[in-house]
């Protein structure tokens, strides 16, 4: 399902990383770094999440010198259980609440869900939030943080960071064309080492739909992102597209889990993941990159496994979903 | 499963270095049994202690040591370098503790460490024992004790 919207913007975005993004390529880009450690002066990694989710929503408050009362509503999601991130966050802001959960792809969901919002007029300015942390996530999903085990060579490593962002109904240099929602797909893989071959089947058929209702190829797109494929994942796509939908991407194809880090020099398998990868690829590179005029259309595809550990446990395949937003630069 | 989907996926997904990592494994691991009973002896010697007892002795320091530097936050850092050489002697066995406990210290003494410092280590503990009660029962039965 693809909507269009005429009258929704991105009005500015508040990104904020933890070290290792800030030793990653992107740096530059990023509004707020935090470089020592992963606790940022909190007394657990939950709560350290948390900061990241509110610092992000506070700055973009104060930077555009917004009251709470000027926005009418904060969606937010996260990949804690029960997206307590959001939910703790969302206790210290006096705006309507809506918390949403798609993984990794989250930050996708919250976009359409806000730019609907925006389209239909039921809302002039809406914030959109997403938060990862690399050792809250691996103590939910994986092992001990400290716990050393030989990982396998598809491994991602989720990233550490907030990303805000204030969409409005009030015209500013990027807008947000359109917006495809995916379907869940599980072609039935089972290795939560490699996620991005569980998610890339959702991503190619997120493409095909959205470049179907649009009637555009991939050429039409500058620059054509999914979330966290990583390396392996990436090829993965392009191979799936072709063979099941006869769809080419070219070199306008990235994937985010590749851009953040330096592969070659980080301790980070086939590149990043989490729910703030795409988002900080996107709202601090890629936008800031299209207000500079680098970029015009670029087509974002989040992707997320939608797993637990515990079906994991039971044997179940990982069910996987990927979104679709187009931004145009006006 | 996609069966021509699972083909593209093997295409794409890098072997694993299987051999290297057992070589390296193999090496270090041998490395550290090597020098684990050169303490045996040291302490053997300078304690004048019978073998057994200067054998819990190095037990005790492996376990020490492997503590300490999950504490340091090196000792995953080895790992990733020295594969399961340091996870299969002792050493994993505090480490996997160790590092249990550190990761539930906000949850508290009782709910936190107590209920998850086995958490990795409990397969071990629950399986280790099953394992040596059959063995136990099978050299009873064919040896005679």
């Amino acid at each position: 399902m693809t909507i269009k919207y005429n009258n929704v913007y991105v009005e500015d975005a508040y990104t904020v990383c933890g070290p290792y993004e800030n030793d990653g390529p992107l740096s530059n880009y990023f509004d707020k770094k935090h470089e020592k450690d992963l606790y940022f002066g909190e007394k657990s990694l939950e709560k350290a999440e948390v900061h990241l989710l509110k610092e992000a929503n506070k700055n973009i408050l104060s930077k555009n010198k917004l009251k709470e009362d000027d926005v009418d509503l904060l969606i937010s999601g996260d990949l804690q259980n029960q997206i307590t991130s959001s939910n703790y966050m969302a206790r210290d802001f006096d705006i309507p609440y809506l918390g949403i959960f798609e993984a990794c792809s989250t930050i996708a969901e919250g976009l359409i869900l806000g730019s609907t919002f925006i389209e239909g007029k039921n809302a002039k300015k809406v914030i959109v939030s997403t938060a990862s942390h690399n050792m809250a996530e691996e103590k939910q999903f994986r092992n001990p943080t400290e716990y050393g085990a030989p990982k396998k060579k598809t491994t991602t490593f989720t990233a550490t960071g907030g990303v805000s962002i204030l969409l409005s109904n009030k015209k500013s240099k990027v807008k947000i064309e359109s917006t495809t929602i995916g379907k869940v797909k599980d072609l039935g893989i089972k290795d939560v080492n490699n996620m991005g071959a569980a998610m890339a089947p959702a991503a190619a058929s997120v493409i095909y739909n959205h470049l179907k209702d649009t009637n555009r190829d991939p050429n039409y797109y500058d620059l054509i992102v999914t979330g966290d494929l990583g390396i392996y994942g990436k090829e993965i796509l392009k191979d799936y597209l072709k063979d099941k939908y006869n769809i080419t991407l070219g070199v306008n194809y990235n994937d985010c889990g590749t851009m953040l880090y330096d592969l070659d020099n980080q301790p980070v398998f086939a590149g990043a993941s989490g729910p703030v990868c795409s988002a900080l690829v996107t709202f601090g590179y890629i936008y800031k990159e299209m207000l500079k005029g680098k970029y015009k259309k670029v087509l974002v595809v989040p992707t997320g496994a939608l797993f637990s550990q515990t079906f994991v446990f039971q044997k179940e395949s990982i069910p996987s979903i990927a979104n679709a937003i187009s931004l145009e630069a006006i | 499963m996609d069966k021509k989907y699972q083909d593209i996926v093997d295409k794409h997904t890098p072997r694993e270095d299987i051999v290297k990592n057992a070589l390296i494994s193999f090496f270090v691991g041998g490395l550290l049994g090597s020098l684990s009973e050169l303490l045996l002896r040291v302490y053997s010697m300078t304690l004048n202690l019978p073998r057994k007892e200067s054998g819990v002795l190095v037990i005790l320091t492996l376990i020490a040591i492997a503590s300490i530097l999950t504490a340091l936050g090196v000792f995953d850092v080895l790992v990733s370098k020295l594969k399961s050489a340091l996870l299969i002697p002792i050493t994993g066995f505090a480490h996997s503790m160790t590092s249990a406990a550190l990761e539930y210290k906000n949850e508290g003494l009782v709910l936190g460490i107590g209920a998850n410092i086995f958490k990795l280590a409990g397969t071990v503990i629950l399986y280790g024992v099953v394992s040596v009660y059959f063995f136990g029962l099978i050299r009873l039965l064919i040896m005679g004790g």
